[in-house]
């Protein structure tokens, strides 16, 4: 029983010490707050992450909060007690993040932010936060159709869940620049949830109501995956997606890029799930003594449309 | 006391349903249900001129009235599973997780496997049917609360889901697998068809056979049923197997319908849809009276209202408002009580005048 026991010690000794050394080894021990693995483009953002980490030698501590903010903030005290060289936190939810911040400044553990944002009255709290501006996002979608529409075009939109930020700002964006060409206009406007099924339902319903979609000039979603079930409805209303109504969305799934590739689908934005290596730089060049990092770095993704979708699939795929 | 008078009642008026067929007090329990479909589809026209309007396109009837019957067809499945669970005093809240994982199922089968198309479906259906009998056998020899023992597997079982497709969405290419929810045979759309036919199944199974009574007898008492020699929980866990087959069939529907399997959405709270059209179908939670035409009707009145909601270009942000007050609107019109006080505050009023 004794000898037992004593090599349980000895076991768990060596054990601690072999971690001990290889945190030792390796230069930075980052931890890493994710929400979950809620959607498609959630996973591949956690596996970018952990690939970046291993290509870099990080030891990355990898912590699924299960859409839970409680979740979230145990991990992050859990990184503060282990002493990790820095945290990346994906916020569920804005609020709430001030205390565990704050133990995180004492500490002397810069804070990245990644994804979506946190509402804070302090900003010295975090050292950056790296985004996409949802907002820009429409933009660039609107300012792609106008061009290609000569200004002049009756669209249907398909909003995200009511409520959801990605869903008001990338309206927002799309609006703006819509206001700027009187000729074009929203005829119809729902919401389809960011799902394929309801995007395929409602986008049924449109049909419908504008004389079989013969007024439609295009359709806006808000992600890819609306966008999908929406070419399925407009081919079975026996239109061509793609050139009798022009699609054009946000998200760049591998999917839509396919659709792209097939003439279905015309334009995207890529909301870049590779957020690790632009990360893994700040907190590199603010532990090598960089103190001038801004506060918000924008990683906007860029516009693709047909022209480059079939070998953007093909590197999609791939990898 | 109470409860087992209307009990009886109900099964009274089972037996005068069965016995004979259109007798006042029964046809007065589908006037207000169709009554509020029909206005529902009034409103439609008056929004959209073309709203009845049919083609023939592409060897099917194509139009809003068509959609409506088709977008309708995997909660229509749900309700009728769900008709037979309520009716057994039962409830269960995990049919919308299990479409979601014999969705996961086939999706991956048709991936991963060079399997015929039948067993594929097989596999889907055994998926739900197995799910069932889970939830059969926490409710009926484990005792434990039916709300908290389909609770399990909604939570639950879309991490299985999840699990199976491995946090991604899985899409396939299987023209013969997305039949089932895109395709269409005499000129309706194949969900249509499955709906039909499932009706046309339970109802013969239920009202042709002795399984709708001992149904009906679990649900008004079952320890009473029992001493009259039913096998109450042979017919739970019968309820909530049929329950889950549905389900599936549901499930393999929606996958087909977008040629992927979605494991966050697909049927995500489709569940409180079904249970929502068994109540306006006029069933009683408690167990006991049931209609699976009342049911599907139902199911009927929320995708009509699904789609006004859509066609009358409404912001998006008053759905859920809007669907709650017309619920709760056809509700009271079936409720005697609220109908009584109605009739008689219409007329109090002409008298008071005269005075």
């Amino acid at each position: 029983m004794k000898i037992k026991r004593l090599l349980g010690a000895t076991a768990v000794l060596v054990l601690s010490s072999s971690l001990a050394l290889s945190s030792l080894a390796s230069a930075t021990t980052i931890g890493f707050s994710q929400v979950g693995s809620e959607s498609g483009w959630r996973s591949s953002f956690s596996e970018s992450v952990k690939q970046e980490a291993a290509a870099r030698k990080i030891d990355l501590k990898f912590a699924d909060a299960q859409q839970k903010q409680e979740n979230q903030i145990r991990a992050v005290r859990g990184f503060i007690a282990q002493r990790v060289d820095a945290i990346i936190i994906a916020p569920v939810v804005e609020t709430g993040w001030a205390p565990v911040l704050r133990e995180a400044k004492r500490a002397r553990i810069p804070v990245v932010i990644v994804d979506r944002n946190v509402q804070l009255n302090d900003d010295s709290l975090f050292l950056t936060r790296i985004a996409s501006d949802f907002t820009e996002e429409g933009r660039k979608v609107a300012r792609w159709l106008m061009q290609k529409t000569d200004g002049n075009c009756a669209i249907v939109e398909l909003q995200g869940t009511v409520g959801a930020t990605a869903a008001i700002d990338r309206a927002k964006g799309f609006n703006e620049v819509l206001a700027e060409y009187p000729a074009s206009k929203i005829i119809r406007s729902q919401t389809a949830e960011f799902t394929r099924s309801k995007g395929k339902e409602v986008m049924e319903s449109f049909l419908k109501a504008e004389q079989g979609g013969r007024n439609i000039c295009a359709l806006w979603a808000h992600n890819d995956e609306m966008a999908l079930g929406a070419i399925q409805a407009i081919k079975e209303a026996g239109l061509k997606p793609g050139q009798d109504i022009l699609v054009v969305a946000v998200d760049g799934v591998p999917d839509y890029f396919k659709a792209m590739a097939d003439g279905e689908a015309n334009a995207t934005v890529e909301l870049d799930p590779h957020l690790g290596g632009p990360a893994f730089d700040v907190i590199a060049a603010y532990l090598s003594g960089d103190k001038s990092i801004p506060k918000y770095i924008n990683n906007t993704g860029e516009l693709f449309s047909q022209d480059t979708a079939a070998a953007e699939y093909q590197k999609r795929t791939n990898k | 006391m109470k409860q087992t008078q209307s009990c009886a009642d109900s099964l009274q008026q089972a037996r005068l349903a069965r016995y004979s067929p259109g007798s006042i007090k029964t046809s007065a329990r589908y006037l207000w249900p169709l009554a509020a479909l029909m206005l529902l589809l009034a409103v439609n026209l008056v929004l959209d001129a073309s709203f009845f309007q049919l083609s023939f396109q592409d060897g099917r009837l194509y139009g809003s009235l068509i959609d409506i019957l088709n977008r309708s067809a995997p909660v229509a499945l749900l309700a009728i599973g769900m008709s037979l669970v309520i009716a057994t005093g039962g409830i269960d809240l995990s049919v919308g997780a299990v479409m979601a994982i014999a969705g996961a199922v086939c999706a991956n089968l048709l991936l991963q496997t060079e399997l015929p198309l039948v067993l594929v479906i097989a596999a889907g259906l055994a998926t739900g049917i197995a799910a069932g009998l889970i939830n059969g056998i926490l409710v009926s020899y484990l005792k434990i609360q039916p709300i908290v023992a389909t609770l399990l597997l909604m939570v639950a079982g879309r991490g299985v889901a999840q699990l199976i497709n491995q946090g991604q969405i899985v899409t396939f290419q299987r023209p013969d697998f997305a039949w089932l929810g895109t395709g269409s045979w005499l000129g309706l759309p194949l969900p249509i068809w499955l709906v039909i036919g499932m009706f046309a199944l339970s109802q013969l199974l239920l009202r042709r056979t002795a399984l709708g009574l001992f149904i009906e007898a679990v649900g008004c008492n079952a320890t009473a049923s029992r001493y009259l020699g039913i096998n109450d929980k042979a017919i739970k866990l019968f309820v909530y197997a049929f329950a889950g087959f549905c389900a599936a069939l549901a499930g393999m529907i929606s996958a087909a319908d977008i040629q992927g399997s979605d494991a966050n959405n697909a049927g995500l709270w489709l569940e409180l849809d079904a249970i929502l059209a068994v109540v306006i179908g006029g069933a009683v939670l408690s167990g006991g009276r049931f209609s699976l035409l009342l049911s599907v009707i139902g199911v009927l009145i929320i995708q009509s209202l699904s789609t006004t909601i859509i066609v009358s270009g409404l912001p998006a942000k008053f759905n859920l408002l809007i669907k709650a007050l017309v619920v709760l609107l056809v509700l009271l019109l079936q409720s005697d009580k609220f109908r009584r006080q109605l009739s008689s505050w219409l007329r109090l009023r002409p008298q008071g005048a005269e005075l």
